[in-house]
């Protein structure tokens, strides 16, 4: 099946989850009090007795789901990602991360498109904060088929892994249920040798978008989805940098400790290069529409078209 | 309980608490109060009333155990090796580069314990996870939890509790150590995590107050728990920190300090005077 789907990644992953439910008998959803906003009510639905609504209790979710796994289940504790990588941080790192059970915690409203709930919800860090656990995959899938399909690939990993979703509606455009995913393996969506954009998530369809205006423009960047921020791609990244030269990192997170600085990891390790991170900059973000707010902090195309030119000196 | 099986259970606990100070003097750091006031409860539990078996150890069926106040590993790890889930030696290499017996318990490296614990108040959570675990599976195994009064200033506790009570847990055994003492005071001055008993009811337990150094009154504790349906249980096991070492007792000092050498020899006298006066009834 190929079809353009305009669909928030959250709604893909319920959507994955009850899909996925009948071949895998081991999956158990856990979402507190938010299986509405999360989309885990799509699998409550199809699983009702699969289906383990927690309350407004993060902590303990992750460590009800900690002890699921000890007995052979496969539990995805969800809730927003301020909540389940944030406030439960510490039992994500003790309790999952540590002990390295096979439960997958998943983060939806990341970043600053959940929009009008303000600087509260619009978790910037969770990427920082997987990352720094232990045997944590940390995945930031894109569209709706990338969601799918990394929804499957984390059942299949036995292991932590962290899965972030988005609020917002985005185009697909990878638009295939045939879609390979693999973990740690990046993905060039298109060639060019000007210059590397490195994005993640939501900014990839942005990133698209603009490096599709830059060809128009004669400037040839090479635009590289890194839907896996942990194991990172260090093998694509580094061709990159030894092809283009300079890379330009887009990802709705903060500067800090996300996408830009796993890159940068890489890079200043084996291929020093010129790293240009786009990103929450280490502010709070406000309420507002979504857009507005992703305008409002230069994670567009007209962005990352104006910092590739200025980087290229033109 | 009839006498000998009685005096045999205490005979084992009296050892239970020997590997303790062993593992606590070798490491030179660890817990040994909590230690020594839940080695009656870690003992009754391992060698009278849980389903397990060192031989299959992972065996899907088996009761569960889990110590969510962790840093009392040293007597954990004490009736884990009297019960034939390691050799009895690596006690002396607690603590120690390299060790298979880590500060706090380790589900990956230490055979028979079924979830890493230390940070206090998780325990409890993942204790949930597994009974929720034997209901969906339909099992007959039951989880039990040994949890610290101090512990249970933790928050996370309470969430666990509701979600204990709220999804009727009947297969749950939460056993708080109540010792009275934390590492700042008696628990009454720290947080005031009293009264314990009607904080568990009101989440929905089935509660029970009992001496948790009497192993006539633990057993009928854990029988009862055992008829509950529709609630999980909760049993106060009242204790003393640091029991049946003569220095140590309801010392608040001695929650996380190891005795020098001269201090482990009257520790090891204090514990085999019990051990003798055992033997010779």
């Amino acid at each position: 099946m190929a079809e353009m789907v305009k669909k928030a990644t959250r709604e893909s992953y319920g959507m994955a989850l009850a899909e996925l439910g009948a071949e895998y008998p081991q999956v158990v959803v856990l979402d507190a009090d938010l299986a509405e906003a999360t989309k885990t009510g799509i699998f409550k639905k199809a699983y009702p007795d699969r289906f383990i609504d927690c309350g407004i209790a993060e902590c303990n979710m992750v460590g009800v789901a900690a002890g699921l796994a000890t007995c052979g289940k496969i539990p995805f504790a969800t809730s927003f990602a301020m909540f389940s990588t944030g406030r439960a941080y510490e039992q994500v790192r003790n309790s999952v991360g540590y002990p390295h059970l096979n439960v997958k915690i998943v983060g939806s409203h990341a970043g600053i498109s959940v929009g009008e709930d303000g600087a509260t919800h619009q978790c910037n860090e969770d990427l920082a904060l997987m990352r720094t656990i232990p045997g944590m995959v940390v995945l930031n899938p894109s569209d709706h088929y990338e969601m799918k399909a990394a929804v499957k690939a984390a059942i299949e990993h036995h292991g932590p892994v962290y899965i972030r979703l988005g609020r917002l509606a985005v185009e697909s455009f990878n638009n295939s249920d045939d879609y390979k995913f693999e973990i740690g393996k990046g993905v060039t969506l298109r060639d060019g040798k000007d210059i590397t954009i490195a994005a993640t998530g939501l900014m990839v369809s942005r990133a698209l978008e603009a490096v599709k205006t830059l060809a128009e423009q004669g400037i040839n960047a090479r635009l590289i989805n890194i839907h896996t921020i942990k194991p990172i791609d260090r093998e694509l990244i580094l061709k990159a940098a030894k092809e283009t030269g300079k890379i330009i990192t887009v990802e709705e997170h903060n500067v800090i400790g996300g996408l830009g600085d796993a890159v940068c990891g890489v890079l200043s390790e084996e291929y020093p290069t010129p790293v240009i991170k786009i990103g929450v900059n280490d502010v709070y973000g406000h309420s507002g529409p979504a857009v507005d707010l992703l305008d409002e902090f230069g994670l567009n195309a007209a962005h990352i078209i104006e910092v590739t030119k200025k980087a290229l000196g033109k | 309980m009839d006498k000998t099986e009685k005096k045999n259970l205490q005979i084992l606990a009296c050892k239970v608490r020997m590997g303790a100070i062993e593992g606590v003097f070798n490491a030179k750091s660890g817990h040994p109060g909590g230690s020594l006031s839940a080695a009656d409860l870690f003992t009754y539990l391992y060698f009278k009333e849980m389903n397990v078996d060192p031989k299959n150890a992972k065996d899907e069926n088996r009761d569960r155990f889990v110590l969510s106040k962790g840093h009392c590993a040293p007597g954990l790890y004490a009736a884990l090796a009297l019960k034939g889930y390691f050799p009895l030696d690596e006690l002396k290499k607690l603590r120690h580069i390299g060790a298979m017996l880590q500060g706090h318990p380790d589900m990956k490296g230490t055979p028979g314990v079924d979830m890493s614990t230390g940070s206090l108040g998780q325990g409890v959570s993942a204790a949930c996870g597994m009974a929720i675990a034997g209901k969906l599976d339909q099992k007959n195994y039951r989880v039990y939890a040994i949890l610290g009064d101090g512990e249970i200033e933790e928050g996370q506790v309470w969430e666990a509790a509701m979600f204990a009570g709220h999804h009727k847990l009947d297969n749950l055994c939460l056993i708080v150590d109540n010792n009275g003492l934390q590492i700042d005071g008696t628990v009454a001055e720290v947080g005031g995590p009293e009264p314990i008993d009607e904080k568990f009811r009101s989440f929905g337990f089935d509660v029970q107050i009992i001496s948790g150094h009497d192993f006539d009154e633990i057993e009928k504790a854990l029988n009862h728990a055992k008829t509950v349906k529709g609630k999980p249980s909760a049993i106060i096991a009242k204790t003393v920190k640091g029991k049946d070492v003569s220095f140590m007792e309801n010392k608040v000092n001695w929650h996380g300090a190891a005795p020098n050498a001269e201090q482990y020899e009257v520790a090891m006298q204090d514990l085999n005077k019990v051990l003798s006066g055992l033997e010779a009834e």
